[in-house]
């Protein structure tokens, strides 16, 4: 099975700061994985590496088993069609509505008539379970979730394979926040999506991600599934998922684990 | 073949879309779809496939036979169920894994809401447009009524006032602007020394280019020039700071810390305008003034000494005074415009856009419009009369 990202000898270097020495990693078609690490880790630098929106000092991105440096303009435009990015802050174009936001992408391709246009953005916007009546509006008028929802409606509107997610549940309330945990694992089955996504949320790492990517001193201290990540003792580990509000996470995790083993 | 070609390995070689007509054993019209009818195959295709589709489907007692697609998405899914006419037919068979994508599409069927048509909305957005603009007018009052009571009491507690604000604006909005008055005010100067020249050498009139370039550039031109510069130059920037401000919450943090903007903000900004555009002005014309003598020495013989000797006589000194006033009443004027729809942008881009549009576009009308005041009220004043 050919990898879907592949990150191999990446440093990244400001001046003398050193951010990612020699760092790796793999991501499998179908899987969830969180990137995790203390702020100034280099954690949205290295999201921004694989989205090709940054370049690295040194080391290679394939993306789709393509590399995203020294790839043509236009191998590099395809595989930008093949993904999509939900940002921290949504990122919608503020003079464009709803509608237009999530209608862009298909309009640039060029290829649909607006009926379709139109019926495709429908679909997308209960597949976010956002109303209709929202469709006209302009993004200032929206609040911090529903922005989040509807750019990742307009994420998911090309069909993309590969998503990332910029701490998808950061400025959401809990409720929120489990409802868009829920809805992005619910598309995640439909859909067949792989996902990158990073956050300081642990109630959201835990429950969605397959695999915990921690970057702590310029590497991968570890790749692989929670419990992997947890007998690691390191003291980012230590204080991130043992600390007093990992372990509540946690426990609330193990909880309803149990609660489904016997239902 | 399964649905989920992704996981398989080695994976088959994805087919184009394609549609296949034929009759089943029992006779029946049969179409088969097979192939790739995701984005990426349909991307290039999608218009003559959906004309073939419809043209199918024409046959209400068709079978279709999905279950050879090797991969279906929202977007392949649509394009049949929209050829179909918006629904199901009858006779349909899926591969197990796709009946995902057809599942919501009923519910999906629907326009936008529309905006109902509005007879009256010409009426309406006429109003609209009378009211925004009354809106500014009572905003400008209010903002000028404000930074007058601020003024005040900036006046009480001299010590208080932010000083070091006006500094750094006089030094942004005045000595930065040194350079771009200079090579527009000089090129003015020749221009108008080249035109006038003509003009003049055929009346033989060549002496009165002093009077004319003196009287012009000092009252008049320098003057407006200077404001229009000042107004693309630092309007601009004057809306765009406080309207990101706006955007980033910068304002109300401001705000709530009990800082009042228009003591740290815009007073500075005012206050700065009216200190450097005089100052501008004189600096703007006294350039074109030097580009108006050297033309006139290239073009009519008047050496640039004599030029400028002959200046005091041409120009009455109360001139001068009077584009300083125009000069600070100009930069006021401006400075007040900026931070007016600074103020009232909006937090989105597009308000960014209009607003710093407007804010120049405004500033310029104010400052022709005052400076038209100037020579109606001030025509006797300063004339040298031959």
């Amino acid at each position: 099975m050919m990898p879907i990202i592949e990150v191999a000898g990446l440093w990244t270097q400001f001046g003398e700061h050193i951010v990612h020495r020699d760092l790796n990693l793999t991501v499998m078609p179908g899987e969830i994985v969180s990137l995790v690490g203390g702020s100034g880790s280099g954690k949205t630098t290295l999201m921004r590496q694989i989205l090709g929106l940054e370049q690295p000092s040194r080391g290679t991105v394939k993306v789709f088993g393509i590399p995203l440096q020294g790839s043509s303009a236009q191998m590099v435009q395809k595989i930008r069609k093949r993904w999509g990015v939900l940002f921290q802050e949504g990122a919608l174009y503020s003079a464009l509505s709803v509608y237009d936001n999530i209608a862009l992408p298909l309009r640039e391709l060029r290829a649909f008539d607006e009926d379709f246009i139109n019926d495709m953005v429908m679909l997308k916007l209960d597949m976010v379970d956002i109303e209709r009546r929202h469709a006209a509006k302009m993004p200032a008028d929206l609040s911090g979730g529903m922005i989040k929802r509807i750019a990742l409606a307009r994420a998911l509107v090309l069909e993309p394979e590969l998503v990332f997610l910029d701490e998808p549940t950061a400025g959401l309330d809990p409720d929120r926040s489990e409802s868009f945990v829920k809805l992005i694992r619910s598309l995640h089955q439909k859909l067949n999506l792989t996902v990158v996504m990073v956050t300081h949320d642990l109630d959201t790492l835990v429950s969605l991600s397959d695999k915990i990517a921690v970057l702590a001193e310029q590497k991968l201290i570890v790749y692989g599934s929670l419990r992997e990540a947890i007998a690691v003792k390191h003291p980012f580990i230590l204080s991130f998922f043992l600390g007093e509000r990992g372990l509540r996470a946690l426990s609330a995790a193990d909880a309803l684990a149990n609660l489904d083993s016997r239902t | 073949m399964t649905t989920n070609n992704t996981q398989q390995a080695p994976a088959p070689a994805i087919l184009d879309p394609q549609v296949t007509e034929g009759r089943s054993g029992e006779g029946l019209l049969v179409a088969k779809l097979s192939g790739a009818w995701d984005i990426r195959s349909l991307e290039a295709r999608a218009k003559p496939l959906k004309a073939r589709l419809q043209l199918l489907s024409a046959d209400s007692g068709r079978h279709w036979d999905l279950s050879p697609i090797q991969r279906l998405d929202h977007i392949g899914a649509l394009l049949l169920w929209q050829a179909w006419g918006k629904r199901r037919p009858a006779q349909l068979l899926l591969a197990p894994g796709h009946e995902i994508f057809f599942s919501n599409l009923d519910s999906a069927a629907g326009a936008a809401p529309e905006v109902p048509f509005d007879p009256w909305g010409l009426v309406r957005g006429l109003g609209a447009r009378m009211l925004h603009t009354s809106e500014h007018l009572t905003g400008m009052v209010r903002l000028i009524g404000q930074i007058l009571i601020d003024s005040f009491e900036l006046l009480r507690h001299p010590l208080r006032g932010p000083w070091r604000e006006i500094s750094a604006s006089v030094f942004r909005v005045g000595t930065q602007a040194l350079g771009i008055t200079a090579l527009v005010g000089f090129l003015i100067g020749v221009v108008l020394s080249y035109l006038s020249a003509e003009q003049l050498k055929a009346f033989g009139a060549n002496a009165f280019i002093v009077n004319l370039l003196g009287m012009g550039i000092i009252r008049e031109l320098g003057p407006v020039i200077a404001a229009v510069l000042v107004a693309g130059r630092s309007g601009s920037a004057i809306t765009a700071q406080l309207g990101v401000m706006r955007v980033t919450e910068e304002l109300d943090a401001l705000s709530v810390m009990g800082i009042p903007h228009t003591v740290r903000l815009i007073l500075p900004k005012i206050v700065a305008l009216a200190i450097a555009m005089p100052l501008l002005v004189l600096w703007t014309s006294g350039i074109a003034l030097i580009g108006g003598a050297l033309a006139a020495n290239a073009q009519l013989g008047i050496s640039v000494n004599s030029f400028l000797s002959g200046l005091p006589a041409a120009v009455p000194t109360v001139n001068v005074w009077l584009a300083m006033g125009k000069g600070v009443v100009f930069g006021a004027l401006i400075a007040l415009v900026a931070c007016h729809f600074g103020l009232r942008v909006q937090p989105n881009t597009e308000s960014l856009g209009i607003g710093t549009t407007n804010s120049v576009v405004t500033s310029i009308t104010a400052v022709i419009i005052a400076d038209s005041i100037f020579a109606v009220v001030f025509s006797d004043v300063g004339m040298a009369f031959l």
